[in-house]
């Protein structure tokens, strides 16, 4: 038994993904389905289970593709179509760029769509695919209209309403995007899609005190000709309450340049803004 | 003639309970129930639609392996013994002692799943820490499985009335397997023309339709199955395992067993 374990530990040193990697090689849900005779159900939690594995796993390792995803949640969700958790999960993480996703939103689109056509009274799934309208795309047409289908299920929360009328005038880009994220992470009991609304939560504070701080550096430079020679001489100049600082505590530093920084920008991977020149970002997952 | 029947079954199923394969998948099924806890733990935001999913498959499936593997061997094992020449010395008519065995069968597999059920009930109170109004669905669900198992139980009798343990196992398997494409099977038939179509549908109907009773995941989301799917799953059954068992009794009466 010892030495048949040991055995089994050296095989998965050669091949480490290949459990996760071979579930693919059926592909056709219509297949699993007959598979299963008629226990499409367990099947289903099946596959959901190993759609999170598998991003979990990759995502841990900061690997660059995911593309397996896909197939496994419409895998999952043609099983079982209902499985409203499997929709959210492909919301938040098939559209988004890699590291943070699997970069495919055309995808996350053809799955919420798939969602809504079988779950027409659940209005979370019109919140998600609204959601990738508005934050991934960048269609706001498209936001605000699914917003507002969404908005029109009975039950649907208020807050769709606001939404589609925000998408609709495209303002207040900052304001729009932290409610979203706010509702997200209040509307999920996932533990993955809590924590990656925390970390936009957090990149978004971080790319607005940019902005703010960036446009009162401009405005000192307009009135002096030259540039501050610290954070506090233009805090202190502009009327800033405070030294601003990021949402860990840390002040925002200058460089040379006349650019804003913040101290690790390791800590705020989906951050835009006040990142090092040539900085690539590297996901990493805080607590609640 | 109904205390002789009563009398059959309840040494039908005082022998079934005695059978040591019964004990194994019966603990087998409990264990895979409270495997339903673990599964239920690395599933993110479904533990409840996991457990209810898995008890209740397990419950199914462990059901109809013990209805086919007992139900095979009912007959051929009491002509195997020599017990059958006895029973029938005795003012026991043929079809008495068939339909005896039957609700013998029947009645050990409702234990079962009742023992079974209490299984999955744990499982799910142990994940979600209550049980709610809409796990009440999940009776209907072990309903449907109960009747599930009256049709498979006829079959195995059936098949055991005129052939081999081992031929009567594959066949019932086999109307298992198919029963569960039956939709699939009158979805062919409606896009055949000509013979075929008839021949198709002929099969389709032939077949047991199990797809009608499985309503594991409805009751998984918390969708009651309808009034009228109730009703009508009992009537089918009734009515299919009525007629298997009839088959199945009129081949034994004239079986020829000297």
């Amino acid at each position: 038994m010892v030495a048949s374990v040991q055995t089994l530990r050296r095989v998965d040193e050669i091949r480490p993904q290949a459990t996760l990697d071979d579930i693919l090689y059926i592909s056709s849900p219509k297949i699993v389905k007959r598979a299963s005779l008629g226990y499409d159900g367990l099947m289903a939690c099946i596959y959901w289970t190993r759609a999170v594995q598998y991003f979990g796993e990759h995502h841990h390792n900061g690997s660059l593709s995911f593309n397996q995803l896909a197939p496994l949640l419409e895998m999952t969700t043609q099983l079982d179509p209902h499985l409203i958790v499997a929709y959210q999960f492909g919301a938040s993480f098939l559209a988004p760029k890699p590291p943070f996703g699997a970069g495919q939103p055309d995808r996350a689109i053809q799955l919420m769509e798939y969602g809504i056509q079988n779950n027409p009274t659940e209005w979370h799934l019109y919140y998600d695919l609204g959601f990738i309208y508005y934050t991934e795309l960048k269609d706001y047409a498209k936001a605000a209209d699914t917003f507002e289908r969404g908005s029109r299920v009975p039950g649907a929360h208020p807050f769709l309403k606001i939404f589609a009328a925000q998408a609709a005038q495209h303002a207040g880009e900052f304001q729009t995007a932290r409610m979203l994220w706010t509702a997200t992470y209040q509307s999920s009991q996932d533990k993955q899609i809590r924590q990656n609304a925390v970390e936009h939560l957090r990149a978004l504070k971080v790319d607005e005190d940019v902005t703010n701080l960036q446009s009162a550096l401009t405005r000192f430079g307009e009135r002096t000709g030259r540039l501050p020679n610290s954070i506090s001489e233009l805090a202190a100049a502009e009327g800033l309450p405070g030294i601003p600082v990021d949402p860990d505590g840390n002040a925002y530093t200058m460089d040379r340049d006349g650019r804003i920084l913040v101290e690790s920008p390791d800590d705020f991977a989906f951050a835009t803004k006040g990142l090092p020149p040539g900085y690539k970002p590297i996901p990493k997952f805080h607590d609640q | 003639m109904t205390a002789r029947i009563v009398h059959i079954a309840s040494n039908t199923f005082r022998e079934a309970v005695r059978d040591r394969v019964l004990y194994n998948l019966i603990a087998f099924a409990v264990l895979l129930s409270g495997s339903a806890i673990l599964v239920g733990q690395i599933s993110i935001d479904i533990e409840r639609l996991v457990v209810i999913n898995l008890g209740l498959t397990a419950v199914s499936l462990f059901g109809v392996v013990i209805a086919i593997f007992i139900g095979i061997g009912l007959v051929s094992k009491e002509i195997e013994k020599r017990t059958l020449y006895t029973v029938l010395s005795r003012p026991v008519r043929r079809w008495e002692f068939i339909v005896g065995k039957y609700f013998g069968l029947a009645g050990t597999l409702v234990v079962n799943t009742f023992f079974m059920a209490i299984g999955v009930f744990g499982a799910l109170l142990y994940v979600a820490h209550k049980l709610t109004s809409s796990d009440a669905m999940i009776f209907v669900a072990l309903y449907f499985i109960v009747l599930e198992f009256l049709i498979i139980c006829a079959l195995a009798l059936l098949f055991s009335s005129f052939s081999s343990p081992l031929l009567s196992a594959v066949f019932a398997f086999s109307l298992f397997v198919i029963g569960s494409f039956a939709e699939d099977l009158r979805g062919f038939a409606g896009m055949a023309h000509g013979p075929t179509r008839w021949l198709a549908t002929g099969a389709a109907y032939a077949v047991p339709n199990f797809s009608a009773f499985n309503v594991i995941n409805l009751v998984a989301h918390g969708h009651p199955p309808s009034g009228q799917l109730i009703l009508q799953n009992t009537l089918y059954a009734l009515f299919y395992a009525g007629m298997a068992l009839s088959g199945a009794v009129l081949i034994f009466d004239r079986r020829n067993l000297k």
